[in-house]
């Protein structure tokens, strides 16, 4: 294992480094983010029609993979718990749980987009499915980085290593949970 | 490395994340259900409005903002001030369907994407 | 000397791959970036001469060239200005000399996340060989403005570069998310990791200002890394995102793209500003005046920044009454840069000036930018714009800006540097010669431009005989002398090729502190070591100590440590 240089260790700020940088990245993510569902809001406000495309998609998918990503939130936090409590195993394990969630997510996410599309409504059926895809798919991007950056903490965390990362790799996980949260009002329940 | 776990952490009590878990849950609940009514004005309420406190009940006591340094709040807080700043420059020319000067002459195509 | 820290041991005979290719160390990550900027900006440079030659010569085959077509101007003009701001401004500004400066100025032994330094330079080296890739497709580089609004650029059809078109907008977003990443690291580096007794007030401005800049790209590049994504859609899949016939609006580009665009420019002027004022100071042996108004004020202008965007739209079909709103904003930005200005005029004042090359670039940049910051006035108002959008009078105003910043600040900011990045000094003559040639020439290039803009030059056009208005030889003169400026000023450049390469290999080894700075990388070695510091220094002052007041030496650097208490008058001698 490579040293780590003393910059890494020092914390003028008080708040830990890799949190802090955690933070950095939220707020790139936030305007990112923020800037695409900012645009799709003025168009949707724009085309008044789009409620009846929005009609097609299935609100019981999306509630489903709500509560799926607010669980995964749950065990995320538990296992920064376990990890403030030095338990390593036991973090790793709610680690797995939440990269559970995060494959069903996914996966029910694959068969809602394959069944759309077996109904014609693909990225250029019309501008309201091209943001559909475009922004669940950023978003669903972000949750398969999420996955694997969790399964790295979670290897290291198993042995009580460098644990410090559970509440970091937490925090990014919240915030895409946050994303859906708004995701799923503005893609499925205004119809 | 143990010890580093939670340098910097404050001291907190013991929050019940499953009950915060149960809130959450409940308040998709009505968000889901409110639109059944299919009242306009309680749609937007219970699926945007809930969305929002759903979010700042995930960011505070998920995240732990609320026992975070304060600017933290106030850095993220500033990015998303920063997009209400770009919906209000940019939605008065996106959001319109008619100018000052101009006429829209554009007709919206048939919506059905098995059209296509 | 109480609690200094010994960074931890470098791995020993880590060879030449790991050593210079695959290094975790920031300053290994700042050559790289350094390198790679100046060689874009060697491509970017040809691009403009191959097309400045053919506005002077119409028609005529460019030597090194050939015959440039009507497609072909497109590309150059589009190429020329991406690779100027993204791929040389940039990395030069922000990457190298942030990677350079921030850890040795803050008394660090590196950066916080050194590997992620080093995927953020793999990813730019990605970025830019993708879009020198985009040189060698079917059709060529991409032809549709460094702006690249829709319609054209999303539809092949229209910028008849299909393949270009979809490089390039792929080189861009591998671009920004290398510098996302990056950045990541400067800011959180800066907030956490400064040396003991390091106050916010005691860190030097152009770590200030780097740090402002990254989160000022941080802030404004995530609509347009989303708008990106749309036009590669639109561009590749079909999807109507800009298309007015799906329900789209290519009005909507110009807002994602500019919304980033304006703090884009102050994300390289602020460092510019920073190298400026570092330089300033040592060569008039005199505190630097008012650097917490500096910090406020580039703090003001970093926020008002993201108010003024509109302004490149006046024209666009915007709503007029968003017109008014832009230009009172951006009058308003102008106050405080005139004010940063203002400073540094008035660190000169009455200070002990030593003419080095590396201060007459920071007085070039001082003089040369007010130009530019004045004629920004007549374009920020909404009405005189109606008149001058879009022609060369834009285009002199923003090279009276975008110089100082991308070629006058980074001059001044290697010649500087570079005994302490290399360990030699520069040749002095050699680099008044290469100053002079440049700065003459630059001003025959752009000052003919703010003559043919006002009467009425487009920008963009390829061959003015279509125009009759213009197509006069008293225009056609302006153009030829420009395009002579530019050649000169190409011509000079070698001599800095020259003293780079003769002073690395032999100059006059350079001590640790050859200008008597006070910062704290003039505390380290010259170059400094894997490390940085034999041991991390600890902080006493701020950086900007010169000539104090009874004192001997006339500069008193950070890490030194106080004076001890003069002895009590009477007591017996405590030595």
């Amino acid at each position: 294992m490579t040293s780590r240089p003393i910059a890494t260790t020092r914390s003028v700020m008080e708040v830990p480094t890799g949190r802090l940088a955690m933070w950095w990245v939220l707020a790139s993510e936030t305007v990112v983010f923020g800037g695409l569902l900012g645009v799709y809001v003025m168009m949707r406000l724009r085309h008044g029609a789009w409620a009846d495309e929005a009609a097609n998609t299935s609100t019981w998918a999306g509630a489903f993979n709500t509560l799926v990503l607010l669980t995964s939130s749950l065990s995320a936090v538990l296992a920064h718990q376990a990890a403030e409590r030095a338990d390593g195993p036991k973090a790793a394990r709610l680690l797995r749980y939440t990269m559970l969630g995060g494959g069903v997510f996914l996966v029910v996410k694959a068969f809602e987009w394959t069944h759309e599309i077996r109904e014609g409504f693909t990225i250029t059926s019309g501008l309201f499915w091209s943001f559909y895809y475009t922004a669940a798919g950023l978003h669903a991007a972000h949750v398969l980085a999420g996955i694997i950056v969790m399964f790295i903490v979670s290897l290291t965390a198993a042995r009580n290593e460098e644990l410090q990362r559970v509440e970091n790799i937490g925090i990014y996980w919240h915030f895409v949970d946050v994303v859906w949260i708004f995701l799923f009002p503005l893609l499925y329940i205004a119809k | 490395m143990t010890q580093r776990a939670h340098a910097g952490a404050p001291p907190h009590a013991e929050t019940n994340y499953v009950a915060i878990w149960g809130v959450l849950c409940g308040l998709l609940a009505v968000s889901v259900l409110g639109p059944m009514a299919g009242v306009r004005i309680l749609t937007l309420i219970t699926a945007f409005g809930i969305a929002i406190v759903k979010a700042y009940i995930v960011c505070s006591y998920f995240m732990h903002l609320n026992i975070e340094k304060r600017w933290v709040a106030y850095i993220l807080g500033f990015m998303l001030a920063l997009m209400l700043v770009f919906f209000g420059g940019v939605a008065p020319d996106v959001l319109e369907h008619e100018g000052l000067r101009w006429q829209r002459t554009y007709v919206a195509p048939v919506t059905s994407g098995s059209e296509r | 000397m109480s609690g200094l820290v010994a960074p931890p041991a470098a791995p020993h005979d880590a060879g030449f791959v790991k050593t210079y290719l695959w290094s975790t160390d920031h300053k290994v990550i700042a050559m790289q970036y350094l390198f790679t900027g100046m060689l874009m900006a060697l491509i970017g440079g040809f691009a403009v001469y191959v097309f400045r030659m053919q506005l002077a010569f119409p028609g005529e085959p460019v030597p090194l060239f050939g015959r440039v077509s009507a497609g072909q101007y497109n590309s150059l003009v589009t190429m020329h200005g991406s690779i100027m701001i993204f791929w040389v401004a940039m990395p030069v500004l922000l990457a190298a000399f942030g990677n350079f400066l921030i850890p040795l100025m803050l008394g660090c032994d590196d950066m916080v996340f050194p590997k992620v330094n080093r995927l953020s330079y793999q990813v730019f080296l990605l970025s830019a060989v993708v879009l020198v890739a985009s040189f060698f497709v079917p059709d060529g580089a991409f032809g549709g403005a460094w702006t690249a609004y829709p319609p054209l650029s999303a539809n092949a059809a229209y910028n008849l570069t299909r393949y270009g078109a979809t490089l390039w907008v792929v080189a861009l977003a591998l671009e920004f998310v290398a510098f996302l990443l990056g950045g990541i690291n400067f800011v959180t580096t800066a907030m956490n990791s400064r040396a003991p007794g390091m106050r916010m007030f005691d860190v030097p401005i152009v770590v200030w200002m780097i740090v402002i800049a990254s989160i000022l790209f941080m802030a404004s590049v995530g609509p347009l890394l989303a708008g990106a994504v749309m036009l590669l859609f639109d561009q590749a899949l079909g999807t109507g995102f800009y298309d007015p016939g799906t329900g789209g609006d290519p009005i909507l580009w110009q807002h994602l793209f500019w919304f980033f665009g304006h703090p884009e420019v102050y994300v390289v002027l602020l460092p510019a500003m920073g190298v400026v004022a570092e330089i300033i100071p040592v060569f008039s042996r005199k505190k630097l005046f008012g650097y917490r108004t500096i910090v406020y004020t580039a703090v003001a202008t970093g926020v008002i920044s993201f108010f003024v965007w509109a302004h490149h739209q006046f024209v666009a079909g915007i709503d007029p009454r968003m017109a008014s709103l832009f230009t009172i904003t951006t009058l308003i930005i102008s106050v405080p840069i005139a004010e940063m200005v203002f400073v540094y005029i008035a660190t000169l004042y009455g200070g002990s000036i030593t003419l080095s090359t590396p201060m007459l670039w920071a007085l070039a940049f001082v003089a040369e930018f007010l130009l530019g910051g004045v004629t920004g006035i007549f374009l920020g108002a909404a009405g005189a714009d109606i008149y001058l959008h879009d022609t060369y009078f834009v285009l002199a105003h923003f090279h009276y800006t975008f110089f100082p910043i991308a070629i006058i600040g980074v001059f001044a900011g290697i010649t500087f540097w570079f005994p302490k990045m290399f360990g030699r000094m520069m040749d002095e003559r050699l680099g008044k010669i290469h100053f002079w040639g440049t700065i003459v020439a630059f001003n025959v290039i752009f000052i003919p431009l703010f003559l043919t803009g006002a009467a009425g030059d487009h920008r963009r056009i390829f061959d003015y005989s279509g125009f009759p208005d213009l197509a006069t030889p008293g225009l056609q003169y302006l153009r030829i002398t420009a395009t002579m400026g530019l050649v000169s000023l190409l011509a000079f450049q070698p001599v800095f090729f020259v003293n780079f390469i003769r002073s690395l290999v032999r100059g006059p080894i350079a001590e640790a502190n050859p200008w008597r700075a006070n910062t704290l990388e003039w505390s380290a070695p010259s170059p400094p070591p894997h490390g940085n510091f034999a041991l991390l220094p600890e902080v006493y002052r701020g950086p900007y100590e010169y000539s104090p007041e009874d004192r001997q030496d006339d500069f008193w650097p950070q890490h030194v440590p106080d004076d001890p208490p003069a002895p009590v008058a009477g007591a017996g001698g405590w030595r």
